[in-house]
């Protein structure tokens, strides 16, 4: 009953939240790179808003939240500094944060970003992403960004090396 | 089967007495196979072992009857898979409830070391173990020539977490030489200092002498061990230079000995895993 009541009261933010800052929108892509491995298993990958006290706003965490008993979250320590910046703390899975793990290819982030970002106050951040996959490598990839964000700066851009593509924060025209 | 008795015997007594001397001596450690869970539930796996090089297991096992496993709720839990192999000892904890568990070992006591009319050397415990009823006051002869008397205490022990770490059950007891965990030892980071402390019965163990050494020794020509000495607060911070598994080990002497001992010193052993950022 609880969980529903937090679902509907989601529901209901995200569409005011949508409704008034329709204008303004950005949005993140992530790409995952194909990679060409013998045993490829899709990434777990986290996405967070670090302020300059290590203070973390958690985006999104795709990863087998389906699994039997919650096995999906033995691996969840592998995303070392997500879990060290508040994975932890969490009641998993979270309404709104929790999805699937990922194919290859380019994802967009489908939590109200425009509205998350205007909630914090002013400052310097960095939009952090961090990657781990099994029987492969972990990466982890920052976006400095200054808010109230300038949709001049848009877009800003960075790319992995291995387990992350290319991730873009950019304006929706 | 005698042979094999006291074979046991005295690997028992070799571990004693490599507790007790910490430099220069063979290391005991208890090694986890990981520190940082997630999950509702996780295993790890423990390989505990008496050896020079960390964290490889070639001279003897650690006896794990003496292992004491801390839940984060301070409930004593029971080791899973116990197996004694020939240079190492292994077992499993499962952990069930969120937070940090401790799993260690220790002991403390008295010896005596004095000499007899030959000018023989005697010690008390003796090597095999005492007999049955056997106390100082029977066993040392009064006024015993050369007569030392030591309290000692030794610990041995790690750490690992499930979920949010937790430091219900990293109080003191306020016995012994035992480790102050001011940064929390399964939150440890490549790069970033960590601050502990050192008591010695409750009390800031102070210029105690500390050496941390990293892991996978055998795959470099020297130890590279970094050396530290408590402050007068009994606090000391390490920045930890890699990511890896790091043997810490403490030492410390003073003359406020409880009676009849006249030297008090205190052993302490942990392993930590550092992880990279």
């Amino acid at each position: 009953m609880l969980k529903h009541i937090f679902t509907l009261f989601t529901l209901v933010s995200v569409a005011i939240a949508a409704n008034t800052y329709a204008q303004s929108d950005v949005q993140l892509e992530i790409n995952i790179p194909r990679l060409t491995v013998a045993e490829y298993h899709k990434p777990y990958v986290a996405i967070w808003l670090e302020d300059t006290q290590r203070k973390a706003t958690q985006i999104a965490i795709w990863y087998d939240f389906e699994m039997e008993n919650h096995k999906g979250e033995e691996w969840l320590a592998d995303l070392r500094q997500w879990w060290r910046r508040g994975g932890r703390k969490l009641a998993l899975p979270v309404d709104g944060i929790t999805g699937a793990t990922k194919a290859p290819g380019t994802h967009l982030v489908t939590v109200d970003l425009a509205s998350l970002l205007k909630q914090q106050p002013a400052g310097k951040y960095k939009l952090r992403i961090e990657a781990a996959r099994e029987v492969g490598g972990r990466e982890l990839i920052q976006l400095p960004i200054t808010l109230p964000l300038n949709t001049k700066a848009l877009p800003i851009k960075a790319t992995g090396k291995r387990e992350l593509g290319l991730i873009t924060l950019s304006a929706v025209k | 089967m005698p042979r094999k008795t006291s074979f046991s015997v005295a690997i028992a007594a070799l571990t004693l007495l490599t507790i007790t001397s910490a430099a220069n001596a063979h290391r005991v450690w208890i090694k986890p196979s990981k520190t940082v869970l997630s999950g509702e539930k996780n295993y790890v796996t423990f390989d505990a072992a008496v050896s020079n090089t960390l964290f490889v297991p070639e001279h003897f096992p650690f006896r794990t009857d003496g292992i004491v496993a801390t839940a984060p709720d301070g409930n004593q839990l029971s080791l899973e898979n116990v197996a004694q192999g020939k240079y190492r000892s292994t077992f499993d904890l499962a952990l069930t409830q969120e937070g940090t568990y401790r799993i260690g070992s220790s002991s403390a006591g008295i010896r005596a070391f004095w000499e007899d009319k030959e000018g023989k050397r005697k010690m008390w415990p003796p090597r095999r173990g005492k007999a049955k009823g056997d106390t100082f006051e029977t066993a040392v002869p009064k006024n015993a020539k050369n007569l030392r008397v030591t309290y000692s205490s030794r610990k041995v022990e790690t750490f690992v977490t499930l979920g949010q770490p937790t430091t219900k059950n990293l109080q003191p007891t306020n016995k012994g030489l035992e480790l102050i965990t001011l940064s929390h030892p399964n939150d440890l980071f490549a790069t970033e200092a960590a601050r502990f402390k050192f008591l010695i019965d409750g009390e800031p163990a102070v210029n105690a002498e500390i050496e941390i050494v990293p892991g996978a020794m055998r795959y470099r020509n020297a130890a590279e061990s970094i050396t530290l000495k408590t402050d007068n607060n009994g606090e000391f911070s390490i920045i930890w230079p890699n990511a890896g598994m790091y043997f810490l080990e403490a030492s410390y002497k003073d003359n406020k000995a409880p009676a009849p001992a006249t030297v008090r010193q205190g052993n302490y052993a942990a392993t930590f895993e550092v992880l990279p950022l």
